[in-house]
């Protein structure tokens, strides 16, 4: 996929600026953290099961060498092939070869971030291989040409009944239909066809299975299941960290999953999938094949942000940020929103192609409360902020000022001195208002808010005032 | 360098792997697959009754629909109410496992194969099933194939509540004391497929079955 992360900020605005997102996403915002709170009360112990899931987790990415290489001996005894992907480019090319291999004209897909990173629709439409998109919202997208996602869960939740009305009347040529039912109906019958005639069928993988090599999926809408047993071939593409140790983990992080991404105590459908169909079988793919991608995960192994490939993707993060909730997916400008992509799509995209995105954030740590891996998201977004600042990407006036500052900083005498005045000045600046409607130095704080004025004396004349008079 | 290569190569880089941290590893790893912990579970009633109980009021809420009969040979009477009463076709793909049942005699005309696009009613027994959730397990195999309780409108599925457990961590060592290796789809279903993906509103129905009716055998 592109990046437009650079692009932060005139994203940002065009999407505030945006009437019908800001309804969208008003509509939207707090039902998934509502239905979170509330899953989480039938859990006991929602701290303890979240320690256990962080350890689960640590356990398998602090020896993630061995870990893989383990889950690649056992896929293979179960039959499967397993292929490894340094970049996007490589994922596309493993999968049009085997696409190639077995004769395939048609691919199922059900909703995979990594397809999405790899760019994976353009490259199989390329080689003449037409790619479907089964997951509701995906499919809305790819028929909205390609739109890219704007959740990592709800790929479609920027956009509204009335959009997806219009949309399927204009592309399914049939009446335009205003009730949910009927519009998931429509979609339903369209998508059939494509499943009972697919060659293939793509999936990603919420977990890797060591102790069984095998692959588990979370669904909802059965489309998972349907692209892992009609077609013949069954391709998962999937990242290096997601191994995990053993079935009883994978009950242990299924309690936090589903609860953390959209409120549920359990997935409706919930598939571990082991090896191929044998040949007194009714259903189920002739060849199964695993595509382990690393696109940049292999670099942050041991390294200052080894923690965050403990994420398990239930985008309880961005549902969270008051960011995300007020600007949506699409300004972060790359795969992953909210504050799991202001720590991702620097590593994995480029730390140069994304300056605005850990500044994205009020650092309000909502993001590393919910977390069900305990990821301090905060600290990692913090630690790039320093990186930035190391390899001096921040702008000129930014540094000069922070330099500036440092200095004066260090100098109480004329610190206190800058302080006095500077709260003299704002307090003059705001008149008799006890608010600033314009900062001139810098008028973008006060656009569209107004800056609370001093009362005219710093905490520390205050503080030495108050010693005195005791 | 193969990719493989070069991925591991990277990750024991950063890793700062060596042959006494390797060896570590290892003892880790084999920990793990022979400790197999458990993490923290809610707390339950498991005596058989509450179990059956707390499977339904789960299966309920997941948007199932449950009836409880004395024994298996009432199955097929029990599933031909049930599509009578929803005004639902009494033709119906079953698992080849549930073929020796008497369907004819309840009215119902099914056939014991793989399913079909076609196929409006489906009917499945299940491995066992998890009260903690609501869930049922199923295994696949020649008998018992994945697509019946996916591609009909209706899934019908077949409960026997001796097999009513507990927690997932025990349908998983049911399946290893019972199967030895798990099959090629262990499917986890937890009442009919649904999507949000419109406004967030919960949709039943999405690309497999509107409705789930769970026939519990208690004996």
């Amino acid at each position: 996929m592109e990046i437009k992360s650079m692009r932060f900020k005139a994203n940002a605005s065009a999407s505030l600026a945006n009437v019908v997102l800001q309804g969208n996403l008003k509509n939207a915002k707090g039902k998934f953290v509502t239905k979170r709170a509330e899953a989480l009360r039938d859990l006991d112990d929602f701290e303890g099961t979240r320690d256990a899931a962080k350890a689960i987790r640590n356990k398998v990415i602090d020896n993630l060498d061995l870990w893989l290489e383990r889950f690649e001996r056992k896929a293979l005894d179960t039959g499967a092939h397993v292929l490894w992907a340094k970049d996007g480019a490589e994922v596309c090319r493993l999968v049009t070869e085997i696409a190639r291999k077995h004769g395939v004209k048609k691919v199922t897909k059900s909703k995979s971030m990594l397809s999405e990173e790899a760019g994976l629709n353009q490259a199989l439409e390329a080689a003449g291989i037409q790619p479907v998109e089964t997951d509701l919202g995906e499919y809305i997208l790819q028929v909205d040409n390609n739109e890219p996602p704007s959740h990592i869960i709800a790929p479609a939740v920027h956009k509204s009944l009335d959009d997806v009305a219009d949309l399927f009347h204009k592309v399914h040529g049939t009446p335009r239909k205003t009730e949910i039912p009927a519009l998931t109906r429509e979609a339903r019958e369209v998508l059939r066809g494509h499943f009972m005639t697919a060659e293939m069928g793509l999936s990603g993988g919420n977990f890797l299975v060591a102790e069984t090599g095998s692959v588990a999926l979370v669904t909802n809408e059965g489309n998972g299941r349907m692209v892992t047993t009609m077609p013949k071939v069954h391709v998962v593409i999937t990242g290096i960290e997601k191994v995990i140790p053993t079935l009883e983990d994978l009950s242990t992080l299924m309690r936090l999953l589903p609860r953390s991404a959209t409120g549920q105590s359990i997935s409706n459908y919930f598939s571990i999938l082991t090896g191929v169909k044998k040949p007194e079988e009714h259903d189920g793919p002739e060849h199964l094949y695993f595509v382990l991608v690393d696109s940049g995960r292999a670099d942050v192994v041991g390294g200052d942000f080894h923690e965050m490939l403990r994420c398990i993707r239930c985008g309880a993060c961005m549902n969270h940020c008051p960011v995300y909730q007020t600007i949506g997916g699409h300004a972060y400008g790359w795969v992953y929103p909210g504050p799991m992509g202001s720590v991702l799509t620097p590593l994995y995209a480029g730390i140069e192609n994304s300056i605005d995105l850990p500044h994205a954030a009020t650092l309000c740590n909502q993001c590393g409360v919910v977390c069900p891996v305990g990821i301090p998201l905060p600290e990692l977004l913090r630690k790039l902020r320093e990186k930035q600042t190391d390899a001096g990407l921040r702008p000129l006036t930014e540094r000069i000022g922070l330099r500036l500052w440092a200095w004066v900083a260090q100098q109480p005498t004329l610190y206190a001195l800058g302080a006095r005045f500077g709260v003299r000045y704002l307090k003059w600046l705001a008149g008799k208002s006890d608010r600033i409607s314009l900062l001139p130095m810098a008028p973008e704080w006060t656009r569209g808010r107004e800056f609370p004025a001093p009362q005219g004396k710093t905490f520390r004349e205050m503080y030495a005032a108050r010693r005195a008079a005791q | 360098m193969s990719s493989r290569d070069d991925i591991l190569g990277r990750v024991r880089a950063g890793l700062q792997r060596n042959a006494g941290n390797a060896a570590a590893g290892r003892e880790i790893m084999q920990a793990a697959m022979e400790g197999r912990v458990e993490g923290p579970k809610p707390a339950m009633d498991t005596a058989p009754a509450a179990l059956l109980e707390r499977f339904r009021i789960k299966s309920e809420l997941q948007s199932s629909t449950v009836e409880v009969v004395a024994q298996e040979s009432d199955v097929p009477a029990a599933v031909a109410r049930y599509l009578a009463a929803m005004k639902l076709p009494t033709t119906a793909v079953v698992q080849p496992a549930l073929a020796a049942l008497e369907w004819a005699a309840a009215g119902l005309k099914v056939e014991a194969r793989g399913a079909r696009d076609a196929d409006l009613v489906g009917i499945t027994g299940c491995f066992c099933a998890v009260a903690e959730t609501g869930t049922l397990m199923m295994c696949s195999s020649p008998d018992t194939p994945a697509a019946v309780s996916l591609l009909p409108e209706t899934h019908v599925a077949v409960v026997r509540a001796a097999r009513i457990l507990p927690y997932m961590e025990d349908a998983w060592n049911l399946a290893r004391a019972e199967l030895g290796t798990l099959p090629r789809a262990v499917n986890f279903i937890s009442g009919p497929s649904r999507t949000g993906d419109i406004e967030q509103t919960i949709v039943l129905g999405a690309h497999g079955p509107y409705r789930v009716h769970l026939v519990i055998v208690e004996n």
